[in-house]
């Protein structure tokens, strides 16, 4: 009986750690987001935001469904698997907008030998050139058709 | 892209943990070594200590008060941080940190530090004026019992909370070392003696940090110092320091005769980079020097004052070195290219969040704490604590 | 060549309509998507890899990725013969603008490394996280949830790779997300999309007709730092023993 009496004091002291305890239970409770541990230890909800955020790359088969005379030019020829926005650029925009976003033409000056100017370290098969021999300063263009380049084709058009 | 040599991913450039990172296991550091050193009073009955027991156990909490601080500092999102007490992440050492901390915090240090008190509170609350009444008042959670059996009570209680104190700190601390240890992407972490040399060098820095303080602030109160307790704290410094120099130099030797692969980059880091901090300042000034100081003193009989002195000095390289240790293990671990072909440059700021300032902020708030806690529960053993309170 | 909207709608309804979701950007309007039926990584064909840093471009415009940190980076390596263990390795703002020239007389092999996350299926990223906040979706993506990430970096400083950095004005841990906006609409990744030689493609180890199995068991196929045993899930075609 007395025991207690005599440690009342200590009980008063852990009863400040069970209070604070079932407070930190209740907030808890309320602050945890909803779908935490829905697939595991995360919020399940970030999947559908991060799977939400806006495309820039339209993707070829965006392309294909309207510009079906560029993809007969490109489907014999050196670039039938490059895709259009490997040149071109991200178009998303375009793709949502065709009639109002005009995509800028390509500047074959600096697309072209990005992949093409000769380098000891890409792979000995891929072709390449020293542009300044090569052309003597012409535009790629003006033999090459960048949709289907090899010379072959006739020159550009 | 300046200070990089050789070839870093390009990620790798910008590091992300400071010198808060840095500042937060030393702290912790502290915390675990000044609990250490009073618990040899309590559970290994060393009596020589005690008038360092209650020194010791407001410096661990007024440095456990402000270890999470560079922590949460550092953060991204620093109010984000109490996720870590809602959802743990169970394989992640760091997420044990808000349940090791909290247990310590609670548990540990103050309910030893409120059982030991609390006579001298329960007669504070009753003797002092005004504000510090209230706080007083407050402090004896409504319990002015102070019989006899209460406090044998108190005193079994207290030590069993020491008991479990011991392998609190060894938790608190050899996790923060796990933090390390644990990272198997990280070569200069890596290892499993990383908790254990946190460990001991842990208690070699609380132990230090003690035996100056209490040297310190005796001199500031214009008391003698009790020099059976200094000498002793020197020597368990000594002895600690051994197992703590041996264990580090174990992980040393075993890497250079490895010599895995990471081995070339660390070992060119080690010279260059890394040179002053590592060997100037961690192993010859912080371990080297101290050491040889100490074992001076053991094997000796010096008269009272050089013995003073080489204390004072071996006990402030000391601290120094194991600032430097954790430097090393923070920075050092990412100054390197996990690919081994290059190294960044670590640019401390100045004013930032994380900058210099903010640390030199961090390593005096515990002392401004400890200042107050002093003020509020003197721990001294040769006044009764109740005249130095009535008198403010 | 003018076609508008509407035409398209009526050419290739399907097509069309699938194009519908992807512009609303909803996971809700790509009902067809069950995270469970699919185990997405990506195969990297050295041999194709031109080092013409189209995809870090590409992946920069797609993610808003924050100038000089990566999601995907291309290395150039060279290694001599005197040397082989040690190469010399350099990628200038992550190979984005391409690489400098090669002087004809500098001897060795040289070949380039396209890196990104490996979205590891025992990552220690993931496992360092101390509050849940970046996981293994159970497409087997790694992702980064930044609207509760700490930004701690543990998870940086456990990526034997480098492929997370703090985002420096988000302050949370970014990283590639395998274009995870992107893969649940039937698209592939943008760097794969702009990759003109097809050394990238996005790999689905669930779905039985995807050419990676065949490649798989046909080819000399590795993954980076197999010592680290992250089980990581990028295959890197052809990759010569100095990558690290």
């Amino acid at each position: 009986m007395s025991i207690f009496k005599d440690a009342r004091h200590l009980f008063r002291f852990v009863g400040i750690f069970v209070l604070m305890f079932i407070v930190f239970l209740i907030v808890r409770h309320f602050i945890v987001p909803k779908s935490f541990g829905e697939y595991g230890h995360y919020r399940g909800a970030a999947m559908g935001e991060i799977a939400a955020h806006p495309i820039h790359f339209a993707g070829h088969q965006a392309c294909e469904t309207c510009h079906v005379d560029v993809q007969d030019v490109k489907k014999n020829g050196k670039h039938a698997h490059v895709n259009c926005e490997a040149c071109h650029g991200p178009l998303a925009k375009h793709a949502e907008d065709p009639a109002s976003v005009t995509p800028t033409k390509p500047d074959t000056a600096t697309l072209c030998v990005r992949c093409h100017a000769a380098s000891v370290a890409r792979p000995k098969n891929f072709p390449q050139v020293q542009a300044e021999e090569h052309s003597t300063g012409l535009p790629c263009e003006t033999c090459h058709q960048p949709h289907s380049p090899a010379m072959t084709a006739g020159g550009a058009k | 892209m300046s200070g990089v040599e050789g070839y870093m991913y390009p990620n790798e450039v910008t590091l992300y943990w400071s010198v808060l990172i840095v500042l937060y296991p030393y702290i912790t550091g502290l915390v675990a070594g000044a609990f250490i050193l009073a618990s040899l009073e309590r559970v290994f009955n060393v009596a020589a200590v005690k008038p360092t027991y209650r020194l010791a156990l407001l410096t661990a909490l007024s440095f456990l008060i402000v270890a999470p601080l560079p922590l949460v500092l550092h953060l991204g999102h620093p109010f984000r941080s109490p996720e870590m007490y809602f959802t743990p992440h169970s394989t992640s050492a760091m997420a044990m940190f808000g349940y090791v901390y909290l247990w310590y915090l609670m548990a540990v240090l103050t309910f030893e530090i409120w059982l030991d008190y609390r006579l001298d509170i329960v007669r504070l609350s009753q003797k002092s004026r005004g504000l510090m009444r209230v706080i007083y008042k407050i402090m004896t959670l409504g319990s002015s019992n102070i019989s006899e059996r209460s406090l044998h009570i108190d005193e079994r209680i207290g030590w069993v909370i020491t008991l479990v104190g011991i392998p609190s700190a060894f938790l608190l601390h050899g996790y923060v070392g796990f933090i390390f240890g644990s990272i198997k992407a990280n070569p200069w972490w890596s290892s499993p003696l990383m908790p254990v040399v946190f460990i001991f060098s842990a208690m070699v820095s609380g132990i230090a940090c003690v035996m100056v303080l209490y040297m310190a602030i005796t001199k500031l109160r214009g008391k003698t110092i009790d020099m059976k307790c200094v000498d002793t704290i020197a020597m368990y410094l000594f002895y600690t320091f051994i197992i703590d120099f041996s264990l580090e130099m174990l992980d040393l030797i075993h890497r250079i005769y490895e010599a895995d692969e990471s081995f070339r980059s660390l070992d060119f880091m080690v010279h260059t980079k890394l040179f002053f901090s590592q060997i100037v300042v961690q192993i010859i000034l912080g371990t080297l020097v101290p050491l040889i100081l100490l074992a001076v003193t053991q094997v000796t009989s010096l008269p009272e004052i050089a013995r003073k002195r080489i204390y004072s000095i071996a006990g402030a390289l000391t601290l120094i070195g194991i600032f430097a240790m954790r430097w090393n293990v923070v920075i050092g671990g990412q100054l390197f290219s996990k690919s081994f072909l290059g190294y960044t440059t670590y640019k401390m700021s100045l004013v930032t969040k994380e900058g210099l300032l903010v640390s030199i902020a961090l390593i005096l708030l515990p002392l401004g704490i400890l200042w107050v806690l002093v003020k509020l529960l003197p721990p001294w053993t040769d006044e009764p604590a109740s005249e130095g309170v009535a008198a403010d | 060549m003018k076609i508008t909207r509407r035409q398209m709608l009526i050419l290739l309804p399907a097509a069309a309509v699938a194009w519908e979701h992807v512009l609303a950007g909803t996971p809700e309007a790509s009902p067809n998507y069950t995270m469970s039926e699919h185990w997405w990584s990506m195969l990297i064909d050295i041999p194709k890899c031109i080092g013409c840093g189209n995809c870090v471009r590409a992946c920069q415009e797609e993610n808003d990725v924050p100038n000089g940190f990566f999601r995907t980076w291309v290395e150039r390596y060279h290694v001599s013969d005197e040397d082989m263990t040690n190469p010399v390795v350099i990628s200038p703002d992550g190979g984005k603008e391409g690489f400098p020239p090669v002087a004809k007389e500098d001897e060795g092999k040289y070949f380039f490394v396209p890196k990104l996350c490996n979205h590891c299926a025992d990552s220690p990223c993931t496992q360092v996280c101390p509050v849940g906040a970046t996981f293994i979706a159970p497409d087997g993506v790694v992702l980064v949830d930044q609207k509760y990430c700490l930004g701690c970096a543990y998870c940086v400083q456990a990526c034997p790779y480098g492929c997370r950095y703090i985002h420096p004005q988000k302050e949370v841990a970014d990283k590639c997300t395998l274009c995870y906006h992107r893969i649940t609409k039937g698209l592939t990744t943008a760097c794969c999309e702009a990759c003109p030689t097809g050394a990238r493609q996005l790999v689905d180890l669930k779905n039985p007709n995807d050419p990676i199995h065949e490649f798989l068991r046909t080819h000399a196929v590795q993954i980076l730092k197999p010592q680290m045993a992250t089980g990581a899930k990028v295959f890197y075609n052809e990759l010569d023993g100095s990558v690290r």
